[in-house]
């Protein structure tokens, strides 16, 4: 009798998660969880917040699925690559997903991202699609950068997503004028100029903070330290490898980078510190699995078991899994079934990357200029009509 | 070292006043070129006319009293950093998103009191006071931009803009580009440059042929105060980034600019003084040269044709053409070094799209490829002067 109910109940199981998993996602309760973060945040010249988290089952099971969607992402876009049908630089997120998505969970589209050249899974956070990055990996027309940008330049302005920048460091200043931007209008929103432990080294980074410091500009400096800038592991490229205690008179926080309730605290403490009080360094420590891009195998410089032991012990899927499974938010099968929805998804948005056509010849001149260059000109008396020379 | 900037300023004055008196053009001159481009605009397209209008009916508002009579109104006098002032000062009334930043633009009123005044009337914000960080100021406003400001950066000398190189090529000019037109960068970055009176190397430099390959900017120089007003609004209300190229030893030219409102195209040249032998083509303080070498040159019989090109990126080959189609003859007259120079791109540009009418080799007189050196004598021997310029016309002209 009790072998018929298991089966039973088995079998219902069974039929539940046979039904699309992101029905579980939808009726997954909003009610609150307390979380402990896995380590307690460093602070420098500011109190850290608390350890415990509050998050809720849906958010906890959206993380898990956009985690596992970016993770996916990153690794059809090695295979793509491998393929030759995306060309130049690839530098992957995978291992860092947990920054992304921590930091999305604590903010809104109104304030504002800017980023280095690791940004696919940005800006999949900031609401672009998958069809969107691939074909703009592959250089396709239907690219969020039109084809014309590639791999390093994805941008989305409706979601606030400020790109997507090729030379390391140049996108902490451009982010101060955004968060400069954001005080003159008096929006009440921030700034999260993101850069890594290598940019962490740059001069017009300390410029930037200095003036951020000066004028209180809502900027939120997020240092994202995989440990390595290309081949060079920190401890050979800085003096004083703690990047939270940088900004010197900017106060700092060191933040788990693969907890992503962790990176959602500390975002969410950012913010409210960063319209009060002015700029903020968070360090978020974390890892990329892939080398620094797919031109570097990433075992040169770092042991394979390194690797595999980062994968072990700190992987941010996995934590996130254990989290749902200890707190019963979902079954093992279930979330092996998002996980193969999103293996599909992801699979549907290469194949239509691929039929989507390469930009037209003519686009080779478009957005060079703003349409119509300079500006109509008129004489003194305005009875003179001069034209513009195309 | 801004004290001392502006003392040169001031020394200069008295040789800017011999420059100009002699040949600077009146108010009455500018008629001229304002029916070239009325003739123009017969046979171009229909939406200048509607941009025109949009922008009239503002101007109607600001200006309620004479909309006809403006060709016998006096005008009002003032010197060159006046007028850039005065169109920076229109524009931000104008528009609350346009703001400006550079070293010592705000309290100081700027190494050459171009922003004199501004941070009083506009506030602290507004007219900023940066540090001394080229670089991430310069990213900075570019960031600004990106969201919809409309920053005007100062450099303090255009030299130290190199230091924001990166910033201006890859942010400033490409951002449109990669972005797939997604963002715009209505950015202007202007400042004075140019060989001035012994300033030394550092302080000499001309930055507009290092710029000028850069894709997605615009470049211009003013010379008069009348175009540099009417250049200035019109960097401020483009769409791309403008670079204003303004000279150090120009600052202290006097001329009587009209009352009314009046912005002047980004991409036109201005027809200096009609002629028919030769064209000089020429741009900044050279113009000042060359119209000092035409007075010499009328004496002795010649006719030339002196265009100061204002756009140096893109350059207005129609009106450079139409001059070329007529005299046959071009001499370049440039402040840039030999190598690599505006000069160099004008002559190829002109080459590859005129050649057929040319009846001699176009003449490019440059500066020297040195670095400028301090002491007075060597410094007048890197740029060209007068009687240089003289003898090429002669030679040209054989």
């Amino acid at each position: 009798m009790a072998q018929l109910t298991q089966r039973a109940a088995t079998f219902q199981r069974t039929l539940s998660a046979a039904v699309s998993s992101t029905r579980c996602l939808s009726t997954a309760s909003t009610s609150p969880i307390s979380v402990e973060t896995s380590l307690p945040f460093t602070g420098h010249k500011i109190d850290p917040p608390s350890r415990s988290v509050e998050t809720t089952p849906q958010e906890l099971l959206s993380f898990f699925r956009d985690m596992a969607l970016m993770r996916r992402m990153e690794i059809a876009a090695d295979s793509l690559y491998k393929a030759k049908l995306i060309r130049g630089f690839c530098h992957l997120y995978d291992g860092q997903e947990a920054v992304a998505v921590g930091m999305e969970a604590a903010i809104t589209k109104k304030d504002c991202i800017i980023t280095a050249y690791r940004d696919h899974c940005i800006f999949l956070g900031r609401g672009g699609t998958l069809l969107e990055s691939f074909a703009e990996l592959m250089g396709r027309k239907d690219g969020c950068s039109k084809g014309k940008g590639g791999s390093m330049h994805f941008y989305k302005k409706e979601g606030g997503f400020y790109g997507g920048h090729g030379i390391v460091g140049a996108q902490v200043p451009l982010g101060c004028g955004l968060a400069f931007a954001q005080k003159y209008s008096k929006d009440e929103n921030v700034t999260f100029a993101m850069y890594g432990d290598g940019a962490a080294n740059q001069g017009q980074l300390f410029e930037a903070l200095n003036m951020a410091a000066l004028w209180d500009l809502p900027a939120i400096l997020i240092c994202e330290n995989n440990h390595y800038g290309m081949g060079t592991a920190e401890w050979r490229a800085a003096k004083s490898p703690a990047y939270y205690k940088r900004g010197d008179y900017v106060p700092g926080l060191k933040v788990d980078g693969m907890d992503a309730l962790a990176v959602k605290q500390a975002c969410k403490f950012a913010k409210e510190h960063a319209l009060k009080n002015g700029p903020i360094i968070l360090e978020m420590d974390t890892y990329r699995y892939h080398g620094h891009s797919m031109s570097d195998p990433g075992s040169t410089y770092r042991t394979r078991d390194e690797i595999s032991g980062v994968r072990q012990e700190r992987d941010p899927i996995e934590r996130i899994r254990k989290l749902i499974l200890s707190h019963d938010l979902a079954t093992e099968k279930e979330l092996k079934d998002t996980e193969k929805e999103v293996r599909k998804e992801v699979d549907e948005a290469i194949a239509q990357a691929k039929e989507s056509p390469l930009p037209d010849p003519s686009e080779l001149f478009t957005n060079v200029y703003v349409k119509g260059l300079g500006v109509e000109a008129f004489g003194a008396d305005r009875k003179e009509l001069r034209a513009v020379l195309p | 070292m801004a004290a001392m900037l502006q003392s040169f300023g001031v020394a200069s004055a008295s040789v800017a006043a011999s420059d100009h008196s002699i040949k600077l053009p009146a108010f009455a001159g500018h008629s001229l070129a304002v029916i070239r481009s009325e003739a123009r605009s017969i046979s171009s397209p229909i939406r200048g006319t509607r941009k025109t209008g949009k922008v009239a009916t503002k101007a109607v508002a600001a200006q309620a009293a004479n909309p006809a009579s403006a060709a016998s109104k006096p005008g009002h006098e003032l010197l060159l950093f006046e007028a850039l002032r005065e169109g920076m000062e229109e524009e931000m009334d104008r528009d609350p998103r346009v703001c400006v930043m550079g070293e010592d633009v705000g309290h100081y009123g700027g190494s050459y009191k171009v922003t004199k005044g501004l941070a009083e009337k506009y506030g602290d914000l507004r007219v900023l006071d940066t540090p001394i960080a080229e670089n991430s100021f310069t990213g900075m406003a570019i960031g600004a931009a990106m969201t919809g400001l409309r920053p005007i950066v100062e450099g303090m000398n255009m030299g130290f803009l190199l230091l924001a190189f990166n910033q201006i090529s890859d942010n400033c000019g490409m951002l449109h580009y990669t972005s797939g037109g997604q963002f715009t960068i209505p950015t202007v970055i202007r400042g004075p440059g140019g060989v001035g009176r012994q300033l030394g190397a550092e302080h000499s430099q001309r930055l507009e042929s290092y710029f000028q390959s850069i894709p997605g900017i615009q470049m211009v120089a003013c010379s008069t105060p009348y175009n540099a007003k009417g250049l200035m609004k019109a960097a401020i209300r483009s769409e791309n980034p403008v670079v204003l190229f303004e000279h150090v030893l120009l600052y202290n030219l006097k001329e009587r600019i009209p009352d009314e409102e009046y912005v002047l195209s980004l991409e036109e040249a201005e027809m200096v003084r009609p002629g028919e032998h030769v064209t000089i083509l020429t741009y900044s303080r050279m113009r000042y040269h060359v119209m000092q070498a035409a007075k010499t040159l009328v004496n002795k019989g010649y006719d030339p044709e002196v265009i100061d090109i204002r756009s140096l990126k893109p350059f207005d080959l129609y009106t450079i053409g139409n001059s070329v189609k007529k005299t046959h003859r071009v001499l370049i007259v440039e402040e840039c070094m030999r190598t690599g120079g505006i000069g160099a791109s004008l002559t190829a540009a002109i080459n590859e799209n005129f050649h057929d009418y040319l009846d001699a080799p176009i003449v490019c007189l440059s500066s020297q490829d040195v670095p400028t050196p301090y002491a007075g004598t060597l410094e007048e021997w890197t740029v060209v002067q007068p009687p240089q310029i003289v003898a090429a016309v002669e030679q040209l002209c054989q």
